[in-house]
């Protein structure tokens, strides 16, 4: 690969995904689009580059979608979904006790293990959230993750990887060397296609917004402009979960700390929590 | 510094245990079945149990019955470890009081995941 085509890569993964490569990434390029460019027919990186210059649009999608990181796994760093139990939740069965309903939106959901950790929290709610109207939205910018996600369908290896065993007992069925989540919990997630890049006004506004993972590939005034969208398509006394390496510290100041919940983030402006017990029913929410 | 006893017929499984456990700083028994595995727990209980199902002698659903019936035997986390991977199985190994389950085969990552969830790390 020419130091050329490297950078013309380069450009181009930025404008279409934001992804932001360092000039020593060579070695990543070269490890996922080698055998992209070969299952195309094309000789090697060089022999790609010139098809992307042509305007191949589906080659493209397939570039963007091979460099993208889809890593992930049910319950990952565990914490975030000990907040979302202990706090979040019954902050906002709280709050929305009048409307009861409660919308969720995964940034970043890749092959679906994060939106369905969410949905297997709001199940074990229980009675806390019986007759609310619950929406979880998954959105990736990889179609085929999100085929995957939709399918529910996992690994001996994905299901060890986070997943508490009961968990697995309770909302999974073996089907031979794979595990299906059951319908109930597929049915909880909705999965679009979707580049945090473009508008995402269409999408509303939610209650809880995973982040989690994806901006630590964007450059400083990408994630701004990124929070600066978040900050708008969050409910007032939202929440938003940002993954273990991630942070607004020094990128924008539209977002500030959970009290005494790494990780969590509400807007600026958002409505000071009241002190006080937590109804019983809330405190049975926080205790599963 | 902790201990996990390991509990396994092959060597070659033990072994491997012993070297991602050791990785996470656990100090390793060995047994190669369940009757061996209750003498080393009546000397001194491990905090940590990882336990295969089919093995000689006494079998890994024996011993954790065993094991929660002996004074001080509900302390022990038990993982169980096991080629036995239907639900019927996991099922019966939570009602004998495991507190997690590992399907072989396993790697670093998925103890590592495991024991986080029982809080032994």
């Amino acid at each position: 690969m020419t130091p050329l085509d490297y950078e013309y890569l380069r450009r181009l993964l930025k404008e279409r995904s934001g992804l932001d490569l360092s000039a020593d990434k060579q070695y990543l390029v070269e490890s996922r689009l080698v055998p992209l460019a070969r299952r195309s027919n094309l000789a090697g990186i060089p022999e790609l580059v010139q098809r992307l210059k042509s305007g191949a649009e589906p080659l493209t999608s397939d570039v963007v979608e091979a460099m993208t990181t889809n890593e992930t796994f049910f319950f990952r760093d565990k914490i975030p979904f000990d907040h979302l139990k202990e706090a979040v939740l019954p902050a906002l069965i709280q709050a929305r006790a009048a409307r009861r309903s409660l919308r969720i939106w995964c940034a970043a959901s890749s092959t679906g293990q994060e939106p369905y950790s969410i949905a297997m929290c709001l199940k074990e709610a229980g009675a806390a959230l019986a007759g609310w109207r619950t929406e979880i939205v998954a959105t990736d910018l990889s179609q085929g993750v999100l085929e995957k996600s939709k399918a529910g369908l996992f690994s001996q290896f994905e299901v060890q990887r986070g997943l508490p065993i009961q968990l697995l007992v309770k909302y999974f069925t073996q089907k031979g060397e794979l595990w299906q989540l059951n319908a109930d919990i597929r049915g909880m997630v909705q999965h679009r296609q979707l580049n945090l890049l473009q508008d995402l006004s269409h999408l509303g506004t939610f209650d809880v917004i995973f982040c989690r993972n994806v901006l630590i590939y964007f450059d400083q005034d990408t994630k701004a402009g990124i929070f600066a969208k978040l900050v708008r398509m969050l409910e007032p006394d939202g929440v938003l979960a940002l993954g273990a390496a991630e942070s607004v510290v020094g990128i924008t100041n539209l977002f500030k700390a959970y009290p005494d919940r790494r990780g969590l983030y509400q807007p600026s402006n958002a409505p000071v929590a009241r002190a006080g017990a937590l109804p019983h029913v809330l405190k049975a929410v926080a205790a599963r | 510094m902790r201990t996990c006893l390991v509990v396994d017929d092959s060597s070659v499984i033990r072994k491997v245990a012993r070297r991602i456990l050791e990785g996470l700083d656990f100090q390793i028994v060995e047994a190669e079945d369940g009757e061996k595995a209750l003498e080393v727990c009546k000397r001194a209980m491990p905090e940590a149990v990882l336990l295969d199902w089919n093995m000689p002698v006494m079998d890994g659903y024996e011993f954790l019955g065993n094991l929660r019936r002996m004074p001080g035997g509900d302390q022990p986390k038990v993982v169980f470890c096991t080629t036995e991977n239907d639900v019927a199985h996991i099922a019966r190994a939570l009602h004998a009081g495991a507190n997690e389950y590992i399907m072989k085969p396993f790697d670093k990552d998925i103890v590592t995941a495991k024991f986080q969830e029982v809080g032994l790390i």
